[in-house]
């Protein structure tokens, strides 16, 4: 029996049970679209993080107290804390040549007011380089103010969502703001740039850090931003940071430096992780479908055994009435792959408008994996009511035994 | 249009064929035993037969004594539980699956009484059939279906399906399916079971005229005017042919 024979054949016994074939294509097509769909948001989640951190800049280096080794379970059950990062460590930085500036940052929440308005809010202390290093834009006003970082000058810097609520309206800048049990004058407001590396920036509020220090009764920093002066100086700039700590810290290391590629490469790890886990998870509705496929096949196979038996009886070998019965099958899988993928890209269309923060885009991989796995799906399901098909008995089978 | 190809002849005009010297089916102390349940039912007992090329035989007997299991394993699609079938002189025993369905496809033609069409096919699809499982390419396949059916008069019913078709119609597509592939022998399992006694007629005639042309032809019947025309008309009773009387 020729090829093309062989798919005329099959094709002709899906096309007379439309309604059969029609509700297995369906459950293979949910399953594709299933694994299109899901790995599209866990893509969007990848790519979206991916962006926020690439805003950073990839001459960026964020120190943090305390080692990765060290801050866990052992640490953290003997009570013991890492050294704190001061404003005197992270000015001793500025004397490497790696280093272009450095922005230290205290992170706290605070009451903010302004007459009788008052709302909870994150207070951000740095220092003016900090809006140069994220590559802030002021919608008005000025940011915080270049002077020493340990002065406390009652200057601040609101978010446009804090400007606007908070002043009703009118222009913040050259307005007071208490902060806490402080009060500063506001310099400017941020321009709206929404959620930066998960944080509202559009409700923060910035001050100096010496202020927030002072604020939230803390010498020690958050973090500290160091700009280098260019990516070929990265490592040098980051040598220089661990010198620096140890010969500060009495001869420990007890910082961790990272870089935005290590940011990005850990997100990329997770999300990847949370990807593959969403495809795994549709890609079990493609079993299911599978499972449907042998069960209506199985069904086929024994209404259709008297053809069978008829295909037997005029020559037909086993290899052949398997090949035939598998030759359905694996067009029922790939069709239903076919329509999976585009009702899948139907559904990654429609996420996207609906959502058009994120970008949706099933990775190649899915596509291609959903499609072979389906066909997979179908091959391997196909040849248990195959095999029976092609196991029957002649005589049986055109008695309709 | 038949009476042109196949002209109709009484079985007394028709001269009897004489069979080759050498048996185109031999049978030797064949028997066929099915397990039912607990209980073991010998089909055929210890048949010995010789059917030589060109023979018109019919096979009759009442029910369960064994005409179409000895007619299942004539046509290959059933092995004898002991005994030998040599067929065009090759032993059968040692043919495997696969030669099996090659030389079922090749040598021997099927009637089935419910003419086993398959519905979603044409006439003409159906009697492609065993050219298509043959690898016959698509052009030379409808070429010899249109031809075949031709013969049998169905030239107007070619694009119709079975459930479009006539009783009678029906078998005379089957005969075009059996015969297409231009078999040495034809079994045909009460090919007028199913008919009026118009459309049996003209399938007996269509048969017959085939056998004049050189086909092997066994028929099973119940029908005793049937089994009459044969030339050779065997008895079965108990799974043992009891009686083998010609001309």
């Amino acid at each position: 029996m020729k090829l093309a024979d062989r798919h005329r054949v099959a094709f002709g016994a899906l096309a007379r049970a439309p309604l059969r074939t029609a509700m297995l294509l369906l459950a293979t097509a949910i399953g594709v679209a299933a694994v299109l769909v899901l790995t599209a948001l866990g893509e969007a989640a990848r790519l979206y993080i991916a962006d926020e951190f690439q805003s950073l800049g990839t001459d960026l280096l964020v120190v943090m107290p305390g080692r990765t080794e060290t801050s866990g379970g052992a640490g953290m059950m003997s009570g013991a804390t890492p050294r704190d990062i001061t404003l005197d460590d992270a000015r001793a930085l500025l004397r490497s040549s790696a280093i272009a500036t450095i922005a230290p940052l205290v992170v706290g929440e605070s009451s903010v007011s302004v007459g009788s308005l008052e709302r909870d809010v994150t207070i951000m202390g740095t220092t003016a380089s900090y809006a140069t290093i994220r590559h802030w834009t002021m919608a008005s006003g000025e940011f915080l103010p270049d002077v020493d970082m340990d002065r406390e000058s009652p200057v601040c810097v609101v978010g446009s969502t804090i400007g606007s609520e908070l002043f009703r309206g009118e222009p913040p800048v050259g307005r007071w703001l208490r902060v806490g049990d402080r009060r500063c004058r506001v310099a400017g407001v941020l321009a709206r740039q929404g959620i930066s590396v998960m944080v509202d920036v559009d409700t923060v509020v910035m001050i100096p850090v010496a202020m927030a220090q002072s604020l939230f009764n803390s010498a020690g920093l958050f973090r500290v931003l160091i700009q280098a002066r260019g990516r070929d100086v990265m490592p040098a700039a980051k040598r220089f940071v661990f010198a620096t700590f140890k010969q500060r810290h009495h001869g420990e290391e007890d910082v961790t430096v990272i870089t935005q590629d290590a940011v990005l490469q850990t997100f990329d790890g997770i999300l990847g992780a949370l990807t593959l886990a969403l495809a795994g998870i549709a890609a079990i509705s493609l079993l299911v479908a599978g499972v449907l496929i042998m069960n209506v096949m199985l069904v086929a196979v024994s209404q259709r055994t008297e053809e069978i038996g008829l295909l037997k009886a005029l020559g037909a070998r086993r290899s052949q009435v398997l090949a035939l019965f598998l030759t359905e099958a694996l067009y029922l899988a790939l069709l239903g792959a076919l329509a999976g993928v585009l009702v899948g890209f139907a559904g990654v269309w429609l996420l996207g408008n609906l959502y058009p923060d994120f970008t949706f885009r099933p990775p190649v991989w899915a596509v291609l994996g959903a499609v072979l796995l389906s066909m997979g799906c179908g091959m391997l399901f196909g040849i248990l009511p195959a095999r029976r098909a092609a196991r029957l008995d002649p005589v049986a089978a055109l008695a309709r035994r | 249009m038949i009476v042109k190809v196949w002209p109709t002849v009484s079985p007394q005009s028709r001269s009897s064929p004489t069979p080759d010297a050498a048996a185109i089916l031999r049978l030797e102390q064949l028997t066929r035993i099915f397990a039912v349940g607990d209980q073991f039912v010998r089909a055929l007992d210890g048949v010995d037969l010789g059917i030589g090329a060109g023979e018109y035989i019919s096979l009759m007997g009442p029910s369960g004594s064994g005409k179409s299991t000895l007619l299942n394993i004539l046509g290959l699609l059933d092995r004898p539980t002991s005994g030998e079938y040599w067929l065009a002189g090759e032993q059968t025993s040692t043919m495997n699956d696969d030669r099996l369905a090659d030389t079922r496809q090749r040598e021997i033609g099927f009637v089935f009484q419910f003419f086993h069409l398959i519905h979603r096919m044409t006439a003409v699809e159906n009697v492609e059939l065993p050219l298509m499982l043959a690898g016959v390419p698509q052009a030379e396949r409808r070429a010899r279906a249109m031809e075949v059916l031709r013969r049998m008069g169905l030239e107007a019913r070619v694009d119709h399906r079975s459930n479009q078709l006539s009783g009678g119609e029906r078998q005379r597509v089957a005969i075009a399916r059996a015969v297409v592939m231009q078999p040495k022998i034809l079994l045909a399992d009460e090919p007028t079971g199913n008919l009026d006694s118009v459309s049996g007629g003209e399938v007996v005639k269509i048969v017959e005229a085939l056998h004049d042309e050189g086909l092997t032809l066994v028929v099973v019947t119940h029908d005793q005017a049937i089994g009459s025309r044969a030339h050779r008309r065997l008895l079965m009773r108990d799974g043992k042919v009891v009686q083998d009387v010609s001309g």
